[in-house]
């Protein structure tokens, strides 16, 4: 329970408050928002009183609120991973969701990798043209591909693709007690839904990042040599010449970080369906999924600003 | 009779402002079912759930042969859940599974069952069910009837030692209803598990259970055996179990 202040005195506060309990495998907590006082007598101070209290109630709220999310997530994430490596191995399931997530999102990070790398070439040339250097096209595409753009356009398409997916399914199977039917039957739900997306997030991440780098060079290729008319011999040796092994291992780093962030975020989101206040039902679905999306969206980049600043 | 296999000692829960149970004192016996019954939003389904840990008491305890649910380690939950077995009111079959793997689920996933034993008892129990021939269909496919037969399937395809059933025959053809209720009461007697229902079906009920208890007001109005119940004198059980509208109100809207 948490009280954010003390009450004045005299103030009887009304127990209108919602009483949630999440459970999230053992870890269980209590929140308790009260969202009324009950008026005296002395109508008007009271009135005051609860203006200044409730503002301030919602302001802490504000700020704890997304601090103990931030920390269920993270309880979340760690079960999920403990869970991966617990026996018996679920690799069936692994090896499903790979499928799901990895393979069938093939095609769409091979469009999106030679458009991306299209237009770098398109874009990289006219700039560079400017300075005479239109030879170093090779370097610009590649490590731009390689460092930045691959990693997070490859984890934003799988977002739109494969977690939006997973937050709609899992979050059906909340609403419809498919969820707290495992748990009747002693089946961990977390081990069971959760650690197979991530396991299998973590091993076609690097793998679709790998091919949208490469789909994407040969897009910068068909721009600037076949296009434009730089030297094929020239764009590819300076993919190779500037391209180290430290930008190939930071590529990769990203692309797992994006993928435990992904994997969990969205799979949350649709774990905890039944705790939304804002909607039940069909439309807490939708609100999962729609949240899910977007705070993967937000994270990934955030996350990729701090992860460049260490890498660097 | 002995020491109940399950105890609730005053046990209360409310969600927000809405109290449910509001002092629930309640035992249920070894090898007996035990059927509660009850208005439609009484809180059957929110005691039944009480039995299996989805829910947690805000205040009172659940004894497990005697002791607490609270006290018991993580291991001894777990150990207790594998005898436990829940049939939800609404099904909660897993909607993107074939009826087979809904069924065969508890069995695959923590119980060390080989493969050929698996598909043996699957067999077995919808066969005992009547839905052969729907192995490969989905819960979407079926209607609400059959579906509620599948749920029993997985209820019972473990063998457990406790069954809870949420309202077993609910939207059930009358041959159907007969026929659930008569697997409920041979299981019984063949396994000897012990069932809590929670049921409507009155009065079907009597004849399968050897213990009522009527749920009214957040309290257990009565608990004891069918010829009890059918012979008590208190207005609201009589008036429950007859389906007569209590004194002072009128039916409305039926033919003479």
């Amino acid at each position: 329970m948490i009280q954010l202040f003390c009450m004045p005195d005299g103030v009887r506060h009304a127990h209108a408050g919602t009483q949630d309990i999440i459970n999230i495998g053992g870890f269980a907590s209590r929140i308790d928002s009260r969202s009324g006082w009950r008026a005296r007598d002395d109508g008007k101070s009271m009135a005051q009183t609860n203006v200044i209290s409730d503002t301030l109630a919602g302001l802490g709220r504000m700020a704890i609120d997304p601090v103990q999310e931030l920390g269920r997530a993270a309880i979340f994430f760690f079960r999920g991973l403990v869970h991966l490596f617990s026996f018996p191995l679920q690799a069936d399931k692994i090896v499903d969701q790979v499928y799901f997530i990895g393979m069938k999102s093939v095609f769409v990070i091979c469009l999106t990798g030679a458009f991306t790398g299209m237009v770098l070439g398109l874009q990289g040339y006219y700039t560079l043209v400017k300075f005479g250097s239109e030879g170093l096209l090779g370097a610009a595409v590649a490590l731009s591909l390689i460092r930045e753009m691959g990693p997070v356009l490859t984890a934003i398409m799988v977002v739109a693709r494969a977690g939006s997916a997973m937050a709609a399914e899992i979050g059906i199977m909340r609403i419809s007690e498919q969820i707290d039917a495992l748990e009747t039957m002693d089946i961990n739900p977390i081990r069971f839904l959760f650690s197979p997306r991530l396991g299998a997030a973590l091993i076609a991440f690097p793998f679709l990042t790998a091919i949208f780098d490469v789909v994407g060079i040969f897009g910068g290729y068909v721009t600037g040599s076949l296009l434009l008319g730089i030297n094929p011999g020239l764009y590819f040796s300076r993919v190779e010449s500037s391209v180290l092994m430290e930008d190939i291992n930071g590529g990769f780093i990203k692309a797992f970080c994006f993928a435990a962030i992904v994997a969990t975020i969205c799979c949350y989101q649709g774990y905890t369906t039944h705790m939304r206040k804002e909607g039940f039902g069909a439309k807490g679905v939708s609100l999962s999924t729609t949240s899910a999306v977007v705070i993967s969206c937000v994270l990934i980049l955030v996350a990729d600003y701090v992860l460049t600043s260490f890498l660097l | 009779m002995g020491e109940p296999l399950i105890q609730f000692n005053q046990v209360c829960k409310r969600f927000g402002d809405n109290v449910v149970l509001d002092g629930v004192d309640l035992s249920i016996f070894k090898g007996q079912v035990t059927t509660i019954i009850g208005k439609s939003g009484i809180g059957k389904s929110v005691l039944l759930k009480h039995i299996i840990g989805l829910l947690e008491p805000d205040a009172g305890e659940i004894l497990f042969e005697g002791r607490p649910l609270s006290a018991m380690t993580k291991a001894e939950r777990r150990a207790l859940k594998m005898k436990f077995s829940y049939m939800f009111q609404g099904t909660a079959l897993f909607d993107s599974m074939t009826v087979y793997d809904n069924v065969a689920l508890p069995l695959k996933e923590n119980r060390r069952v080989a493969f050929n034993e698996i598909k043996g008892r699957v067999g077995d129990k919808l066969a005992q069910l009547d839905l052969i021939g729907i192995e490969d269909k989905y819960p979407s496919q079926l209607s609400g009837g059959m579906k509620k037969r599948v749920a029993m399937a997985r209820a019972l395809v473990t063998e457990p030692r406790i069954v809870l059933f949420d309202e077993p025959t609910t939207g059930l053809d009358p041959i159907r209803k007969n026929a659930a209720h008569r697997m409920i009461s041979e299981y019984q007697q063949a396994f000897g598990f012990t069932g809590v229902m929670v049921s409507h079906e009155i009065p079907d009920v009597f004849h399968i259970s050897q213990r009522i208890a009527m749920l009214d007001g957040g309290r257990i109005l009565f608990q004891g055996s069918p010829e009890e119940i059918q012979s008590s004198e208190e207005p609201a059980i009589r008036h429950f179990i007859r389906g007569e509208v209590p004194e002072g109100e009128e039916y409305n809207g039926l033919h003479d």
